[in-house]
This record gives structure tokens, sequence and C-alpha cells, in this order.
């Protein structure tokens, strides 16, 4: 291992960024950079850092083997990558340009709708709105309609769908079996897909471990040592094999419906995962720097150092967070309505207002990890390696960044995991409140509070709900398994996880 | 005890002033009172004489923090901050939006959300120290490892699945219960069961897994294994001596969140249509009732330092060994 860790981890976010700054020219498409996108950005580039990082330093690598290890938390990982790589490409933006305008400077002139790389692979499912509800993969839509036969005379019916099932001529007796057909194609597409990649990653180990093809693809299958390599394999063959059905049907049917102003559920749900990413680490990564900050300077100086901080954390620890959250977002929007002027547009408002929710968030949960890094700083003071830099004259600055940091930072990469699956769970319960993201942001919170007053319809309109708890109860059991598993890595006697 | 008791009950002071300072920051000094009566009226219909009145109808009309027009000790006390946040202190919370009195109405309010609050706190814990004691009996067998699967699969639900399936399935489909509503005297029990229990088994799994970590801790301690030494059964070792020893983690969970029953729940009465304080909180939240909101956050920091003392005392009851001096 070279010792510039580094110098490929640069060259990758060089790579990267140069790619997404030349691209949108060729593609002839404006680039729209939001506040949560420059948020993001910066956390995949500091992500990439901390793996190049982690590789480098032994004592490092040896707790991520353990969860690199466990099978659990491997499939719990794949998912989350899923995830995360949906919600990447939701957080590409980029304006189109108008055909055929052209300012009198002569500028391009580019639509004010805001679209993502998300958006552009899902047209299909975005541009195909029907009139309102209609079921899973339904052919008619949910309510009745007045029509007139052909004669003249008027009747009531349900409507075929504009787009669902269109291509068939008899859909009542044809559905079953096209359905069918095209879940076994797409199936058989995610496998070849899926062969695909494992002959690659084969041909990748063989290469670099100097082993021959089948040597390899007995290690890969056989050895007892790549059994979580191989669970990681099954669980991306049920993945590949799985989108690539619905891709397959979301071209002909509404997989999971519409909703009432009939957009495809199933488009809904894909774009929420971003909203739902964006709340459970850009939170955490916002109060990050000043939990660890003020927590070791509590720790470290005490003295009135240590009485001011704790006296900050105890009181804002002891108002009940969701009326904090309450208060704090409620006087966000008053500031927010009496200065439209702040915003250049509607999304920029409602990207705004995701970012500001989020740092509320952070200012109610940063407590909880100040507190324990102040105890863990008050333990490592005493320790010798402390005093033995005291007594050499290093100063506390130094020691605070060189000594304290590393050594309290398995503790903040746990809890920094235990909390993202809660605050995910928490964006839904605000929206329900009214005190979540903006109504115009597409979040499973919304979705949920749209749908849930439709159960009471005859008959039920279940579909927008079922698809925002599943897509959400995924996501946030796939982050409680890991985040168990990096616990139990890093520090199995410590047991942090509050009962909330 | 009691010298120890009064002064943390000094040391709350400053908290609650810290408190106070907050919300009078988050409410009035970010946002003036213009601002929200702005909000209030609407963009469109705003002429000054509005904002005026509106803020003279809720006594907003004063000079924030020191009023200039009044000599002596009135200059401080006919201020917004004297009147609307250091009258908190003594539980004056003022009148709502629409005119009622908030203390009143949280008086009223109080008794639902405790019917509900209450029943979830004891069963809930009962239910979850029974399961947890479980799985502790049967450690490291399958039986405690898909027990474990199953609290966090429990867990990774949201609050609202809970809810909202058990009204489908029990008030909607099965037709035991009414879905929602609520009762006085003995007949609000029909309205107050399903709540109950979905608040219960909306708790299980966090609450399971966590006594159970509690309880594997006790377990691996040289007490346990004397115990075992001299012959106990495995049922006595767990009830008689580890859930004994496990009191002190399980009351600094439990005995905190006690006073702040009164607070009811958020979720469950604004779904169940309870007239708790939980509803009444959501209600003032979605009007926008800055004053209730106040109101709420103050009672709600008040009872959370309460519980705190009450954790230090209960300590001593469960350990001889604690004094508070």
């Amino acid at each position: 291992m070279s010792k510039k860790f580094w110098l490929s981890p640069l060259l990758l976010v060089i790579g990267m960024s140069t790619l997404l700054a030349v691209l949108p020219g060729m593609l002839g498409v404006k680039p729209v950079v939001l506040w949560t996108d420059r948020f993001i950005y910066l956390l995949v580039v500091a992500v990439i850092f901390l793996i190049a990082y982690i590789r480098h330093k032994p004592h490092l690598r040896q707790p991520w083997r353990h969860v690199l290890n466990n099978r659990q938390a491997m499939v719990a990982a794949v998912i989350l990558c899923a995830y995360v790589a949906v919600g990447l490409l939701d957080s590409i933006h980029y304006r189109q340009p108008l055909q055929g305008e052209k300012a009198h400077n002569g500028e391009k002139l580019y639509s004010v709708e805001v679209f993502s790389a998300l958006d552009a692979l899902l047209s299909h499912l975005r541009e195909r709105v029907e009139k309102t509800y209609s079921a899973p993969f339904a052919y008619r839509l949910y309510s009745m309609e007045t029509m007139i036969a052909s004669d003249g005379s008027q009747y009531r019916a349900y409507p075929r769908l504009k787009y669902g099932a269109a291509h068939l001529q008899d859909p009542a007796s044809q559905r079953g079996r096209d359905i069918l057909f095209k879940t076994l194609l797409g199936a058989g597409q995610g496998l070849i897909i899926f062969a695909v990649s494992v002959l690659l990653l084969l041909a990748y180990l063989a290469r670099s471990q100097a082993l021959s093809f089948k040597q390899a693809w007995r290690q890969c299958w056989r050895a007892e040592s790549a059994s979580a390599l191989r669970i990681v394999l099954y669980t991306l063959a049920v993945l590949m094999v799985l989108s690539s059905v619905v891709w397959k049907l979301s071209f002909f049917y509404h997989v999971f419906g519409t909703d009432k102003v009939g957009q495809d559920v199933l488009y809904l749900a894909l774009k929420s995962i971003r909203t739902g990413l964006v709340i459970g680490t850009l939170t955490t990564m916002i109060m990050l720097p000043f939990a660890i900050l003020l927590g070791i300077m509590a720790g470290y100086f005490r003295g009135w150092v240590d009485d001011l901080i704790q006296y900050i954390y105890t009181t804002l620890s002891s108002v009940p967070s969701i009326l904090l959250i309450a208060a704090a977002v409620l006087s966000i929007q008053v500031y927010m309505t009496n200065h439209p002027e702040l915003f250049e547009s509607v999304r920029d408002q409602a990207d705004l207002k995701l970012l500001a929710l989020c740092v509320v968030l952070g200012i109610t949960s940063w407590t909880g990890l100040c507190r324990l890094l102040r105890g863990e700083t008050l333990k490592l003071r005493e320790m010798d390696y402390i005093q033995a830099a005291t007594a050499f004259g290093v100063g506390r600055f130094t020691i605070i960044v060189r000594h304290l940091l590393p050594n309290v930072l398995h503790i903040v990469l746990i809890m920094v995991v235990l909390d993202f699956s809660g605050l995910v769970l928490a964006e839904a319960v605000l929206s329900y409140i009214g005190i979540g993201v903006d109504p115009s942001t597409i979040s499973w919170g919304n979705m949920i509070n749209g749908a849930r007053l439709e159960l009471a319809r005859e008959p039920i309109v279940w579909w927008s709900l079922v698809a925002a708890f599943v897509f959400m109860f995924t996501l946030v059991l796939a982050a409680n398994l890991f985040s168990d598993a990096v616990r139990d890595a890093f520090d199995p006697h410590l047991n942090m996880r509050d009962k909330t | 005890m009691l010298a120890y008791i009064v002064r943390r009950l000094l040391y709350a002071i400053p908290i609650l002033i810290g408190v106070n300072l907050l919300t009078f920051s988050l409410f009035f000094l970010v946002n003036s009172p213009d601002d929200m009566a702005r909000m209030h009226l609407g963009m469109k219909r705003v002429t000054p004489e509005a904002i005026v009145k509106w803020k003279q109808e809720r006594g907003y009309d004063k000079p924030l923090m020191y009023n200039a027009n009044i000599s002596g000790l009135g200059a401080f006390t006919d201020t917004i901050f004297f009147e609307k946040s250091v009258s908190l202190f003594a539980f004056n919370f003022g009148s709502a939006d629409d005119g009622r009195d908030i203390g009143f109405d949280i008086s009223q309010r109080m008794w639902p959300s405790l019917a509900i609050a209450v029943p979830v706190f004891i069963v809930g814990i009962l239910v979850n120290i029974t399961f947890a004691m479980l799985l502790a009996f049967f450690r490291a067998t399958y039986i405690d490892i898909w027990g474990v699967v199953l609290c966090v699969v429990l867990m990774s639900i949201s609050a609202l699945f809970y809810i909202i399936g058990g009204q489908f399935l029990i008030g909607k489909l099965l037709h035991l219960v009414p879905i929602s509503g609520y009762d006085t005297g003995l007949s609000a029990v029909k309205f107050l069961i399903l709540p109950v229990i979905i608040g219960i088994i909306g708790g299980i799994g966090a609450g399971s897994r966590w006594y159970r970590t509690i309880f594997l801790e006790e377990i691996n301690r040289d007490y346990v294994r004397t115990a075992r030494a001299k012959g106990l059964s495995e049922l006595a070792v767990l009830f008689r001596h580890v859930l004994k020893n496990a009191m002190i983690p399980i009351l600094t969970g439990a005995v905190v969140v006690i006073p702040a029953l009164f607070m009811g729940s958020l979720l469950l009465e604004s779904f169940f249509g309870i007239p708790g304080l939980g509803s009444y909180t959501i209600d003032a939240i979605r009007n926008q009732d800055f004053a209730i909101v106040r109101a709420m956050v103050f009672l709600g920091s008040v009872l959370y330092i309460f519980g705190l003392i009450l954790t230090d005392i209960s300590y001593t009851l469960v350990d001889p060994r604690i004094r508070l001096d």
C-alpha cells in the first residue's frame, strides 16, 4: 500500500467533478446545483477520502473487516447502496434548453423546470400522467365517468387509462398473460445482467490475485472465507432481477398505481429516496462539527467552559424535541413567508426549507453525542499518553486534534449510523404534524399524509400508502441492521442506543 | 435528601430561564410580531391597521424588552418579554388565538392524555420487560436470535403504519371498536383500547431490545455466577437477582418520562381524535397558534426537569447504597 493514501481518491474526485462539469455541456443542458446538492457532493467527497484513509490504517481496517464478514450487514449494505445510488442520481440537477427560442442577445434559453438525472432516466414514468387514481396494473381509471357511446347516448363507465395497459386490445383477457410474459422477460434480462457482472467480477478477481479463472470461480463460490461475498452476490441477483422486472413492466403499466393527480406512485416513491437520505445524512453532518468541538472542549478544558457547554446542552435537551422542532420550523416558516425575495424559485425555496429542517433536527439531536463525547474526553484526558503529551509541552490544540479526536471517532461513527434510521422515520411523522418538508417536495411523509385519508374511500385506495411504507421500511430496516453490525464491530460494550 | 431536592430545584431555574429565552428569541426576535401578524392575516389583505389590530388583540403591541414610555419598574414589566415569557414561570399561560385560556384548556385536556399515556406506559414496560426476560432466558439460542431480529423489524416500522394499519384492521375491517372519538367516564374505554394497544405494540421493538441488553450485561456478572453455583434455578436467578440489579438502568430510562406522560402522545391522540394535550399541541402547530406552542415548550421542559429529579430520588428507593446529599 502506498504512503500517499489520498492520491487515488483525489484522482477519483477530480475525475468525477470533471465528468459532472463537462457532461451537461455535451448534452446541451444547463447544470443546476441546489443547496442540498452541494452538501451531498461534499459528503460524497468526504466519504471517498474516509474510505481511503481507513484502508490505509490497519487499526481502522480491522473493525471494518468484521462488518464486511457479517452476512446480515452485507445484505443491508447492498440494499443501502441501491438506495444511495438512486439518491445520488436524483441529486444531479439540470435545466433543459427551450426548443427553438433564443434570447435577443443570442443566448440559449432554458426551461424553468429543474430536472434530475433520475427524472431523465424515469421520464416514461414522469410524463405518463393519468387523470386520477388507478390501482396497480389497472387498465381502467379508479372512478366512473360519463361517456358518450357511438350512437350519441350517454352512459357511465370506468374509462380506459391513457397509458396503463394501453398497448392491449382486450385488457380483461390479455392482461394476466401479458404481465406474466413481461415479468419473465424482465427476470431473464436481470439474470443476464447479473451473470455478466459476476463474470466481470471474477475476471477482476482472477487478474488481481493472479489466479486462473477456474480458481477464482472456485474461491468465490466454494471458499469458507467468501461466504459474505456470496451473500452479497445473492442479494445483488435478487435486486437486479426485481428492478429489471419492475423496469420492464413500468413501460406498460403503473406498477404501484397512480395517485390523486394521476402521477405514477413508483416514480414518487423513488423520488422520495433522496429526501429521506438527505434528512438522514445531512442532519448528522451539519450537527457533527458542533457536537465534536463542544463535547471535546467541555471534557478537556473543564472549568467554566465545561459549565457553559453543559448548560447549553441541558437547556436544549430539556425541551421535548418535537416541540423544539415545531417552534423552530414555525419561526422559519414565518421568516420565509415574509422574505420571499431571498429565493430564486419555488424549487429553491423548497430546497432551502429541506436544508433548514436538517439544521433544526441537527440542533435537537446534537446534545446526545455532545454529552457522550464530553464523558469520553473526561476519561481520556487522564490517560498516560495525554499526560505525557502535556508534559512534553504539546499545545492544547494539537492534543485535541492529534490525540483526543482520533480516539473518540468511533463514538461519532456509531452515533451517525445509529441516528440515520430514526431521522428517516422522523421525517414521515413531522410531515404528518405539518412541520416537515415543504408540501411540494416529494417525500414518503407527504405521500403517507396525502394517502391516509383515502383509506376511507370505497374501494380502498391503498397503493400509495403501501408503496411509501414498503420503501421506507426497507431503507430503515437495512440501516438498522447495518448500524448494529457497525456498533458491534467498533464497540461491543458500549450500548448507547437510547430507548427512543 | 430534602436539601438535595431543594438544590436540584434551584439548579432548574437557570435552565428554565434558558428555555424561556430560547423560545422568546425564536418567536419574537427572529420574527417580529409584525411578521407573525402578516403571516396570520395572509399576504393579500394585509393593511397596517389590520396588523395593529391583530397585535393589540394578542397583546403583542408592546415593546420587546424595555418600555421607554413608562418610568420605574413598569419599563420592564409592561413589555412583551415580561408578559409573555416571564409570566410562564407563574404558570400563567395567557390566552390562545381563539381567546380561550390556555391554562384552563391544559387542565381539562390533561385527563384524556393521561388515560392513554398511563396504560401505554405501565403495560408497555411490563410487556417489554417480560419479552426481554424471555430473550435473556433463551440467550444465544435461535429463539433469542430471531427475537432480536423481530425487534429490529418492529423498530423499523413507522409509527404511522402501526396507527393507520391498526385503525384500518380493527376499526374498519373487523368493526370491533370505533375508529376515533372520545367520551367521558367509563364509556371512554372503547375509544381508548385501540390506541393503547397500538401504543404498546409500537414500543415493543425498541423497548425489549434495550431491556435485553441491560439484562445480558447483568447476566455476565459474578454475583449471577455465584447464584447459579449455589444451585438456584435459572428462573430464580433471573427474577430474584438479575431483575433486581437491572432496576437502576431501567429506572434511568423509565422514570424520566413519567411526568412527561401529561403531555400525551402527539400521534395517537391526533389520529384517534382524543381531546388530550397531544392533539392540542398538534392543532396549535397546524393553526400556527404561537401562544400554545410557547406554553407547551415551557411545560414540557418543566416536566422533563421534574422527571430528572424523580429519577434521582427513585435510585435511593431501589438501591440503599445511593444517598443523595
